[in-house]
């Protein structure tokens, strides 16, 4: 009615410019709380400060070892291990970037100025994976190099050398699969400290519980827990199927893929 | 223009709405009235497309809502104030729902000074009032300057002054030719801003009238009369300039003659009066009576001790 709200975007292009609208909303919606920001520089603290102090620990306890633990010693995953706690961070982060939406209600308002709730959630995960993706790599890099620099003269690896490079990729890549597992786990449960739960449980509590359990189906089933993916950033894999770095990640990936279908299936059908 | 045609929901095995059918006329304020729990903001939900029906169907401007693809442009709504993310800005809660509709930045800004929040605009929403909540909440109503609007509830927790600013700019808003739909659980406030009203109770529709009506018929000074020839009666009575609602029992009900005037009336042109008595009701006494039966949830009378 007045003339400045009037101009609709055009229409010609409607999918494309519907698609651009919604992900710039949902990245003002990422970057406006301090949720978001705040995470990313924990877990880069953690990842990279993690990777001096360990690198640091592990020199010389590594020119202390038998050579066959010389020969089992594994300078990437050493140095990248502060993943582990990492991963709980960002998995919380994907979890509550969802759930912050539906305690407070603001998900109505999502879904009254986008109707297309697939296109939202969609559009919510990618533009989350991209942000995440592009830190937690950039992390994972960090704290190689200056893990690898802290190990030497203890041994220690160039980013040239077989399957470095695969690991180093792998560190970003698991943690924003958890990242989209917290997400969409976060849909389907709604309620912050469910999803949270839910989410810690699959990750941390269900490899454990394999490994309780005594029996060698239960040990090979344990393979093929979200954690496998954790296989990403080492360079020497063992367990019963030696899963490689990207059979891992194809792990933890199909169990994001289950919970993406669960989500986006529920989102559709569910009143908001 | 918004339009519900057997609009039903259940959850679970309660049915929250009942088989509904109504209009919401644009230019007029249409009042949306029932006590909590009636299924007002469960119809609502529904007009945004927020909640499926589970029969029947409701559309906005003839279309239903999910298919809209800039909603916002066309339809704007305050469904729960607080709905806002704490941690966030006014600013860029609006500004992530404008850029959602391709909305100008310049939009935001505006709104915020319309609905008096532009000072605050940078500061986390998480300290705002409920007042100002409500405020926030209009504004993004307003961002797409939309024809259609829906206020859930707009002046609960307001101060005074905040309820007479709401109630002046959502008349000022009909005024221009928008569809207006705002439910409350209060009748005095209806009384104040509706142009028509939309009475509901249990999920069921009550009364669908437009407030002088409901006014003439349940409330105010009106005269109750029964006579030998009610049809005969009334058209004297309408004749004298009375309003004048026949009951099916036969009893008339007169709005604009007094008693007084109303016998010399009768003896005036031999009608037999059974009986002539005054009834004032309120129209809070109105509205409890026409939705008496209809709430949900009543506090027992207390128990003398």
């Amino acid at each position: 009615m007045s003339a400045q709200a009037a101009t609709v975007p055009s229409r010609g292009i409607r999918l494309d410019s519907r698609l651009r609208a919604t992900a710039r909303s949902e990245w003002i919606k990422f970057r406006s709380v301090r949720s978001g920001p705040f995470v990313l520089v924990a877990t880069a603290l953690i990842v990279v400060v993690g990777a001096w102090l360990l690198g640091d620990a592990n020199r010389g306890s590594y020119l202390a070892a038998s050579p066959a633990g010389k020969a089992a010693f594994d300078p990437v995953f050493t140095v990248l291990q502060g993943i582990e706690l990492a991963q709980l961070f960002v998995g919380a982060l994907g979890v509550i970037t969802v759930t912050g939406e539906y305690a407070s209600g603001l998900i109505r308002g999502t879904f009254v100025a986008t109707p297309q709730r697939a296109q939202v959630l969609a559009i919510k995960a990618l533009v989350f994976a991209v942000v995440v993706w592009a830190c937690c790599t950039a992390m994972s890099f960090a704290a190689f190099f200056l893990g690898q620099s802290v190990l030497s003269p203890a041994k220690h690896a160039g980013i040239g050398d077989p399957g470095v490079l695969t690991a180093v990729f792998g560190g970003g890549l698991y943690l924003t699969l958890v990242g989209l597992l917290g997400m969409f786990i976060g849909v389907l449960v709604r309620r912050t400290p469910a999803a949270l739960a839910a989410l810690f449980g699959l990750l941390a509590v269900l490899p454990i519980v394999f490994i309780e359990i005594p029996g060698k189906i239960t040990k090979n089933l344990g393979e093929y827990t979200p954690d496998a993916g954790e296989q990403a950033y080492q360079l020497v894999h063992s367990g019963a199927y030696a899963l490689g770095p990207w059979q891992g990640l194809g792990v933890l990936a199909a169990y994001v893929a289950v919970a993406a279908v669960a989500a986006f299936a529920i989102i559709l059908r569910r009143d908001a | 223009m918004i339009e519900a045609q057997s609009l039903t929901k259940v959850y679970g095995g309660t049915t929250a709405v009942d088989g509904i059918d109504f209009q919401v006329k644009p230019g007029l304020v249409t009042g949306f009235l029932g006590p909590n729990g009636a299924g007002k903001s469960t119809t609502m939900r529904m007009i945004l497309g927020l909640d499926l029906p589970t029969s029947g169907t409701v559309a906005v401007g003839g279309r239903r809502y999910q298919g809209r693809v800039w909603p916002l442009h066309e339809v704007g709504a305050l469904l729960d104030a607080r709905a806002v993310h704490p941690g966030r800005s006014a600013y860029d809660h609006l500004h992530s729902l404008a850029a959602a509709n391709g909305i100008a930045r310049a939009r935001v800004d505006e709104v915020l000074e319309q609905v008096g929040l532009a000072s605050v605009a940078r500061k986390r929403a998480g300290g705002f009032s409920l007042g100002m909540f409500q405020r926030l909440g209009i504004a993004g109503a307003l961002l797409g300057d939309p024809g259609t609007l829906l206020f859930d509830e707009p002046v609960n927790g307001l101060d005074p002054e905040g309820i007479i600013w709401i109630r002046t700019f959502i008349r000022s808003l009909a005024a221009e030719g928008r569809t207006v739909l705002v439910s409350s659980h209060l009748m005095s406030e209806m009384a104040l801003t509706a142009d028509h009203l939309l009475v509901i109770g249990r999920g069921r529709m009550i009364a669908d009238m437009p407030l002088s009506e409901l006014m003439a018929r349940h409330s105010g000074d009106r005269v109750e009369v029964r006579s030998a020839d009610p049809q005969w009666m009334a058209a004297d009575l309408r004749a004298a300039g009375a309003q004048v609602t026949l009951e099916p029992d036969g009893t008339l009900g007169v709005v604009g003659l007094g008693s007084r005037k109303i016998g010399e009336l009768a003896a005036e042109r031999g009608h037999v009066l059974y009986q002539l008595r005054d009834v004032t009701v309120s129209l809070e006494e109105a509205y409890f009576r026409l939705t008496g039966e209809s709430v949900e949830f009543r506090a027992a009378a207390p128990v003398a001790s």
